[in-house]
């Protein structure tokens, strides 16, 4: 047996869009179809006019068995499309792929599920098609019942199942499906965060057995929390494939380096450029050394320089702000020159998103403030701050050091 | 080799393609899904009759009520002969296998549109749907079958030892179905005008059908072109194996058999070649 797992070469798929892009077709427009050809061949050759999209475009990789794999990019790179192909779901119209041994893919929690069947039912009918075996899943029935914890209503029909209770079942399922190569898309954005933490942790026990995972999402702190290995592809190109953190890290700085921090004048002050970086690498992380610098030039002498950085959410909600004079005091600065103030802070206590900065310089001696017109953007990037899963707006902004209190393990002892 | 699902099949490789203008009909693998199978069509008889209130008493009242139908309007009133059998008995018997496949017709041809959501997020063979959704009209024809025999024996009707050919004739049956749903349902995945043609094919195909009367009054001339309805050599077996009907209806079934045959082997072809593309069109 080989140790690749998955190999593509030059895997290509095309859409058709327009017109034809209708879920489906009437003998009329096929008739009308017909009549129009003739006119249309004029522009064959445009990559895209003539009706067509390549939604993925010569796509080539290789993985080894056992590797655990994201696949990052943004919406409509073609993440979903090399997945389906992959799943064998649609056909490629160029290239080819091989998989070595049994693949199973969860496209969709609950594939198959169907509403007027029970929990026990609907296990086996699901299990069915994702492609396990009656035996198999007679083997698993009990291990799938308690991870969905819906003990009590296996006999109830699941349209009468909360929504948790019935993702807990389809992933229960899903989760349970023991192929050499598993293709998973974006499943877990859903359920409790008790319940998300579990999935992850049966998907790195997957990937701990020694099976293959790709697994595409836009959660980025899952992604880094469960695989190892990560493959970035952009309008339907593989531009990078390594190393988890690093390569997600590159595949964050890029999507901000876009923004432009341009120049920005005040009466007294001309800015040429405010960074907010990492001492720890490419992107800003929770809990990262932190540097924030700001270049300007003063348009006459300040005399006894000051610098008030306040950081705020998108929607301007204050979080915090540092005072330069509260740690040192400035020397002059001279007209003209260009200078740099700012601050390191040790470690970064926000979550991950987009925040900005808002700028004060002064000259202390002339009572002179100046705010910044404009206010400039970084993001924390997506990491796994607690244990991976996808914090939303009820976490706030600051991220918090902690530990949970361990009673059980002082309770247990009080017992004895 | 032990079932363990991991190690079972490690060396198997699955080389993904562009779709191929020939592909083959994938019969081993066909074979593997046959849990798939059983569990959709397990699924669709389950999920038929829940919340109603008669349950699968309604695989026996479509029929009856059919034969109530024709037994007034085409036996009494129109009088068409039946052979000498008991009109209700006869048209009855003919109704069951009729059903059979207008069922398994219909429904196969809608399968993979209304399973669209299967097929756009997993892989199987595709030949599974249509399949499955004409196995699952196999019990309301058993039920309706026991009814049957009831009929039989209070008309006083006895079957003599031709019912042995009676599965061979569900079969057919159920062939034919598959080999116009398959046709049909791979069509109505790129244009659903064919889900409009279904229930008026269905009509037109029953009267070209001898559910209602005999194939005896047929006149001589069309006989030839009758005969290539593969349902005619089926209802025609029906009478034949059941209701004791002195000729064997030889030619006609052997035409039938050719006729399916044909048929299913080009909608099998026809279904894989499209069957590439359904995930992109449906």
């Amino acid at each position: 047996m080989s140790d690749l797992a998955i190999r593509c070469e030059g895997l290509s798929k095309r859409y058709r869009i327009g017109t034809s892009r209708e879920s489906y077709k009437t003998l009329r427009d096929v008739i009308a179809g017909a009549v129009a050809t003739p006119f249309r061949r004029s522009n064959r050759n445009g990559n895209s006019n003539d009706g067509h999209i390549w939604a993925l475009d010569d796509v080539s990789f290789e993985i080894k068995h056992g590797e655990l794999v994201g696949i990052i990019g943004r919406n409509g790179a073609g993440k979903s499309t090399l997945l389906k192909i992959l799943s064998r779901i649609t056909k490629p119209t160029r290239g080819r792929a091989d998989i070595h041994g049994r693949v199973g893919s969860l496209l969709e929690v609950g594939t198959g599920f169907h509403g007027e069947l029970t929990g026990r039912e609907n296990i086996f009918l699901n299990g069915a098609i994702l492609g396990m075996r009656k035996a198999e899943i007679e083997r698993k029935f009990d291990e799938i019942v308690s991870f969905a914890e819906v003990e009590k209503f296996l006999d109830t029909p699941v349209k009468r199942y909360s929504s948790g209770m019935y993702v807990r079942l389809a992933f229960g399922v899903a989760a349970h499906l023991e192929t050499e190569v598993l293709l998973v898309d974006e499943v877990l954005a859903v359920g409790d965060a008790q319940f998300q933490k579990k999935c992850f942790a049966k998907m790195r026990e997957i990937g701990n057995q020694g099976r293959t995972i790709l697994f595409v999402s836009h959660n980025m702190s899952a992604v880094r929390n469960i695989c190892k290995q990560a493959v970035i592809i952009e309008k339907g190109a593989v531009v990078a494939q390594g190393e988890i953190n690093e390569t997600v890290d590159r595949y964050l700085s890029h999507l901000n380096s876009s923004q432009s921090n341009e120049a920005v004048e005040t009466n007294t002050f001309s800015i040429s450029s405010v960074q907010v970086g990492s001492a720890a690498g490419p992107v800003i992380k929770t809990f990262d050394p932190v540097e924030v610098r700001v270049r300007f030039v003063p348009k006459t002498e300040i005399r006894d320089p000051g610098l008030y950085v306040s950081f705020l959410t998108l929607d301007s909600r204050r979080l915090t702000g540092l005072d330069l004079k509260d740690f040192i005091t400035t020397a002059p600065l001279p007209a003209g020159q260009v200078a740099e103030l700012g601050f390191t802070i040790e470690s970064l206590p926000l979550l991950p998103g987009a925040y900005q900065l808002e700028i004060h310089l002064k000259d202390m001696a002339r009572h002179l403030v100046e705010i910044i017109p404009r206010t400039f953007e970084f993001e924390v990037a997506e990491t796994d701050v607690y244990g991976g899963r996808k914090l939303d707006r009820w976490f706030g902004n600051i991220g918090l050091r902690a530990r949970a209190l361990d009673m059980s393990r002082k309770s247990a002892k009080a017992q004895r | 080799m032990s079932t363990d699902p991991i190690f079972s099949s490690v060396s198997s490789v699955a080389r993904i393609e562009p779709p191929s203008p020939w592909p083959s009909i994938g019969w081993r693998e066909l074979w593997e899904y046959r849990e798939l199978l059983y569990f959709l069509t397990w699924r669709d008889i389950k999920v038929r009759y829940k919340q109603t209130v008669l349950g699968a008493i309604w695989a026996v009242i479509q029929p009856l009520f059919m034969m109530v139908v024709f037994s007034l309007f085409f036996g009494r009133l129109a009088g068409v002969p039946s052979d000498g059998v008991p009109y209700p008995v006869f048209t009855f018997c003919a109704l069951l296998p009729w059903q059979l496949f207008a069922h398994s017709l219909a429904e196969s041809s809608n399968s993979l549109v209304g399973n669209q959501n299967l097929i756009t997020k997993v892989y199987f063979p595709r030949l599974v749907v249509p399949i499955s959704a004409v196995l699952g009209g196999l019990i309301d024809f058993a039920i309706a079958f026991v009814i049957l025999l009831v009929m039989m024996f209070l008309y006083g009707v006895v079957p003599g030892w031709q019912i042995v050919a009676v599965p061979g004739l569900v079969l057919l049956a159920v062939m034919t179905a598959l080999a116009v749903g398959l046709w049909l349902s791979a069509l109505n995945v790129q244009y659903r005008d064919v889900r409009h043609t279904i229930n008026f094919l269905v009509q037109v195909w029953l009267f070209a059908t001898p559910v209602a009367y005999p194939s005896s009054i047929v006149p001589a001339k069309w006989r030839a072109l009758y005969a290539l309805n593969p349902m005619v050599g089926v209802v025609d077996g029906f009478r034949w194996a059941l209701l004791g009907k002195p000729e064997s209806p030889g030619l006609p079934l052997l035409v039938s058999v050719i006729v399916v045959c044909m048929l299913l082997t080009g909608g099998l072809y026809y279904f894989r070649r499209l069957e590439q593309q359904f995930a992109d069109i449906v």
